[in-house]
């Protein structure tokens, strides 16, 4: 069984035969694939090959399955729930509801005029981008189950506690007027065949990879200098372990960039292996994923500054928190 | 007013809807006005949660989706 799955993990999954073929393929042009610029040029071909391809297989599969999960259909069953119960039902969905930022005001809206608290509403906003199906495979592939588990474990009770302090502290008030006074209207979802849902998924995945593509070059990119041209005591000095402020750092420096996950995952995969201690790989990922600076200047459109730095405050702490939690206990996961 | 309107936040995903359904409008013989709303208060008048969103004579047509040109006149033609 172990080996079933280790076989899974490390070479579907982790595609460890691509990064064989194309060392191969490197050495017989003449590259030394143990050379710096050998090194990162296997780097950047594997990664890139390996992420797109999950890429296209995720968004895919993700796409046809959230065609059965539209926002209208989470608005009306969140409806029915309260308390840390809707909140956690909130973030669950989160991770199925299809979500972009261009979306999220309209979103905000019509959870909010539906008469959702503002606590559950954000419940769903912090999970959304932060967990999701796709996260979960592509870190199971590059960190394994264990850490891919825990990663999803702690992004939900983020968003649960995160909408739920936002609840408590009554930051209801803080949400713009037009919002609490847009009417709800229950627009219907359009009901979808099979063939729908293909052509859904297949518009999806064009539409990401279109999106995403320069991202993910530029994280992979960014992944082989620190795969092979940044001096690892350099950056295990700054990111290290025995820098106490290292998942600070990795917070903060990730927290106004905008990327997809696709695109964070290279640099984090090339951190770890330099020996960056999981959790600030973890809060790194978390900070670019979950904040951002066009959705934190896109939310201000619909609440408040109070209630906009409390939000950003919140998730900041809790990335901070579970990257020295995940870095006192990495030895369970490795 | 423009009878045909397309509902979004100017992302780029709006914008191509925009373009197929003048294309569409186009072959049909229709007025080629489109109004592009993106004040998100009258988005959310129309009940429309996920963008872009395709409202004729102020009804949702479509929404979250990129329509084909080919599927903004099947709707039109409705």
């Amino acid at each position: 069984m172990q080996i079933i799955w280790d076989f899974f993990q490390n070479q579907v999954l982790g595609m460890k035969w691509l990064n064989v073929v194309i060392g191969n393929l490197l050495i017989s042009w003449g590259f030394d694939i143990n050379g710096q610029m050998g090194g990162s040029l296997q780097f950047f071909l594997y990664d890139t090959v390996k992420i797109l391809i999950l890429l296209i297989v995720l968004i895919f599969t993700i796409s046809y399955i959230q065609s059965y999960f539209p926002p209208e259909r989470t608005k009306k069953i969140l409806g029915h729930f309260s308390g840390v119960k809707a909140n956690t039902l909130a973030a669950l969905f989160g991770t199925v509801t299809p979500f972009c930022s261009c979306s999220s005001i309209p979103l905000f809206i019509g959870f909010t005029s539906a008469g959702l608290p503002v606590g559950v509403t954000f419940s769903f906003l912090i999970s959304s981008p932060l967990v999701d199906l796709g996260s979960l495979i592509l870190l199971m592939s590059i960190f394994g189950t264990k850490i891919a588990v825990a990663y999803v474990v702690v992004g939900l009770v983020l968003a649960v506690l995160g909408g739920t302090i936002i609840e408590k502290i009554g930051m209801d008030e803080y949400v713009e007027d037009f919002v609490k006074n847009a009417g709800s209207i229950d627009v219907a979802a359009p009901s979808l065949t099979t063939n729908d849902r293909f052509q859904y998924a297949a518009e999806q995945v064009e539409a990401t990879v279109k999106k995403v593509f320069w991202y993910i070059i530029i994280g992979v990119g960014i992944g082989a200098l620190i795969h092979n041209w940044i001096p690892t005591n350099l950056i295990l000095a700054v990111l290290g372990d025995n820098n106490p402020f290292s998942v600070l750092l990795a917070t903060v420096v990730g927290i106004p960039m905008y990327a997809d996950i696709f695109g964070t995952i290279p640099i984090a995969e090339a951190l770890y292996a330099k020996g960056v201690g999981i959790g600030t790989v973890l809060s790194f990922m978390m900070a670019v994923t979950a904040l951002s600076l066009p959705s934190i200047i896109m939310l201000r459109k619909a609440v408040k500054p109070q209630l906009l730095t409390v939000f950003v405050g919140i998730v900041a702490t809790g990335i901070i928190i579970i990257g020295y939690a995940f870095n006192a206990f990495q030895y369970l996961f490795i | 007013m423009a009878k045909v309107k397309v509902l979004g936040s100017g992302c780029s995903k709006c914008n191509e809807l925009e373009k197929n359904t003048l294309a569409a409008l186009k072959e049909l013989g229709m007025d080629t006005d489109i109004e592009h709303v993106t004040d998100f208060a009258q988005i959310a008048a129309y009940g429309v949660m996920t963008t872009p969103a395709l409202v004729f004579e102020d009804k949702v047509l479509s929404h979250g989706r990129v329509l084909k040109k080919d599927e903004v006149i099947k709707l039109l033609k409705m």
